[in-house]
């Protein structure tokens, strides 16, 4: 029982008074500035104040590389979720739940279609859904990717943004490194271009596979990459890690890398790239 | 608590322990034998060659020039060590990334003067270290597996103990995989699996079952092509019949490769894991 009670339950609103500001404003995970969301938008998802690179979903990449007119393909394909996983929840509900949260089938896109005056077969991780992990979908979807390279003999570009094998799927995801790789061996013979794009965070599995392999290996700034995760080494060795560790800049620094590149010039590098690759 | 009830949960603790958990104790016993262990009673004249040419000596890899039934071959196998020190040297079985390019320099060796590539392989995984991830552990091994798969010439992997992810399958992209009856092989350890999805490292048993690690799980979903069988109660209870067991396999294998010309043999490895673990409805 409360003490007062309302006599009337409605509250006047002031109506043309308010203004909705929820999502439209974000802050700046590394300047903390706060920031309006269309200019991030309209900057390809980098903050104006810093040159922050923000995550960016894959079809927003897509549109952000290749020219109109592009087609999405291989999109069918959907796990049968191989070892029938269940943790703390059924890996099938996660499945279901991040297919509709992405409007995907699994964390990965292909699409074919032109960067600049190239015809490019172009692969993207999605890691939004579970983190932009590898499982057999994934790995099918990227070796048709390689397979439709080599049959066209059109150059090969990979995007990735993951935490590396899915879990689930457990040896089922850890043969998808061995069957990439094998299709971008055969690519390599043929020399026909591979070029990986490392974006933030790109670990495990599949930085030790196809993310590595690349005739040229390009990363955007500050994106983590790197084989164990930091936690891993922390508990390993039982230090902190230094600053900055695993860091694009300093795999360019230990030569691991070919170039970061701010993903505003990204386009602009890679179709340099492919004109030195491809005879015209 | 009184003694008995203490007997009796004992033996429930015991019954629910899952099949796949005894396994990988068993593949982790500390007196099983490790993949030189293998090498030394399964090959002979073993001279073993040093270095990746580039930064160092992994202390947990071994490569070696080998005669296997009489024929030159290169042998490859992670160390373990056996006492702590030595352990501790070797960083429990995990390679550094100049390990693995040691064992490719080693199989680029083979194939140049066309002798056959036998890998042995028991490991948690790759070193996750700092220095490892400066001299880029990710990189050597997507190097192997890329390179292994268009060697031109015989590769059979054994996973002999634990086959720990990606460091495991570093040195088995081969035409033929096979697993000791008791050896698991997994994306993650059941540890690693248990803390992240459970949250909790102590479910590792429950992790290690929902993994399907098991030589019979993983043959199941077609990721190895044959189990060896082990001595009762397993390789550490008689480690010269477990040598002759996998012998015998290895030696049943690698005459069926032998047959096959070049270009087969590669076409025939490339399609393997080409259509490898294709779980996925369309």
């Amino acid at each position: 029982m409360s003490w007062f009670k309302r006599q009337e339950n409605k509250i006047e609103s002031a109506g043309e008074k308010s203004v909705r500001t929820e999502g439209l404003w974000i802050k700046c995970e590394k300047c903390s500035q706060i920031i309006f969301k269309a200019d991030v938008e309209a900057n390809l998802q980098v903050c104006p104040k810093c040159g922050h690179h923000f995550r960016m979903g894959s079809r927003a990449r897509i549109e952000s590389l290749l020219e109109p007119g592009y087609e999405i393909v291989d999109t069918e394909l959907k796990s049968t979720d191989p070892l029938n996983f269940t943790d703390l929840k059924p890996y099938k509900s996660r499945l279901k739940k991040a297919q509709k949260d992405t409007g995907l089938n699994d964390a990965i896109v292909n699409a074919i279609g032109r960067l600049g005056p190239h015809q490019v077969v172009l692969s993207v991780l999605e890691y939004s859904f579970i983190g932009g992990s590898m499982g057999a979908v994934m790995g099918e979807t990227i070796a048709r990717a390689a397979d439709r390279a080599y049959a066209q003999r059109w150059p090969l570009i990979v995007v990735s943004a993951s935490g590396g094998a899915r879990m689930m799927e457990g040896i089922v995801s850890l043969m998808q490194m061995a069957k990439i790789s094998a299709t971008l061996a055969r690519l390599d013979d043929a020399k026909v271009p591979y070029i990986s794009v490392l974006t933030d965070p790109t670990t495990g599995g599949v930085t030790a596979s196809f993310a590595m392999l690349g005739d040229l290996n390009i990363a955007e700034p500050g994106a983590l990459i790197g084989f164990a995760g930091p936690r891993v080494i922390e508990q390993t060795i039982r230090q902190k890690l230094p600053e900055g560790f695993q860091r694009s800049e300093f795999l360019l620094e230990h030569g691991f890398l070919d170039a970061v590149v701010p993903r505003k010039e990204m386009k602009q590098y890679l179709i340099r790239a492919l004109d030195f690759m491809q005879v015209r | 608590m009184t003694e008995q009830a203490g007997k009796v949960e004992q033996v429930q603790a015991a019954e629910a322990v899952p099949a796949a958990w005894l396994k990988t104790e068993l593949a982790r016993h500390p007196q099983r034998p490790y993949p030189m262990d293998f090498i030394k009673s399964i090959f002979t004249d073993f001279s073993e060659i040093h270095g990746d040419r580039a930064f160092g000596d992994d202390p947990a890899m071994s490569c070696g020039l080998a005669r296997f039934d009489g024929e030159e071959v290169m042998a490859i196998g992670n160390l373990k060590g056996r006492t702590v020190k030595e352990r501790i040297h070797r960083k429990f079985g995990s390679p550094d990334p100049e390990g693995y390019r040691k064992a490719l320099r080693a199989m680029k060796l083979a194939e140049k003067f066309g002798r056959p590539v036998f890998t042995f392989i028991d490991l948690a995984g790759a070193y996750p270290g700092i220095g490892a991830e400066e001299r880029g552990q990710a990189e050597a091994i997507a190097r192997n597996l890329l390179d292994m798969s268009r060697l031109r010439v015989p590769i059979i992997a054994t996973i002999t103990g634990e086959g720990g992810s990606g460091g495991a399958l570093a040195l088995a992209v081969a035409d033929r995989v096979l697993m000791l009856e008791n050896a698991i092989y997994s994306v993650i350890s059941p540890e690693g699996c248990a803390s992240i999805m459970w949250r909790d490292a102590s479910k590792r048993a429950q992790a290690a079952e929902a993994l399907k690690l098991t030589a019979e799980d993983v043959k199941g979903l077609g990721c190895v092509d044959d189990i060896v069988p082990e001595p009762e109660g397993g390789a550490h209870a008689d480690s010269e019949a477990a040598a002759r067991q996998l012998e015998e396999k290895l030696k049943w294998h690698f005459h069926e490769i032998k047959v096959l010309t070049e270009e087969e043999m590669l076409k025939r490895r490339f399609e393997k894991f080409r259509n490898i673990a294709q779980f996925y409805t369309s």
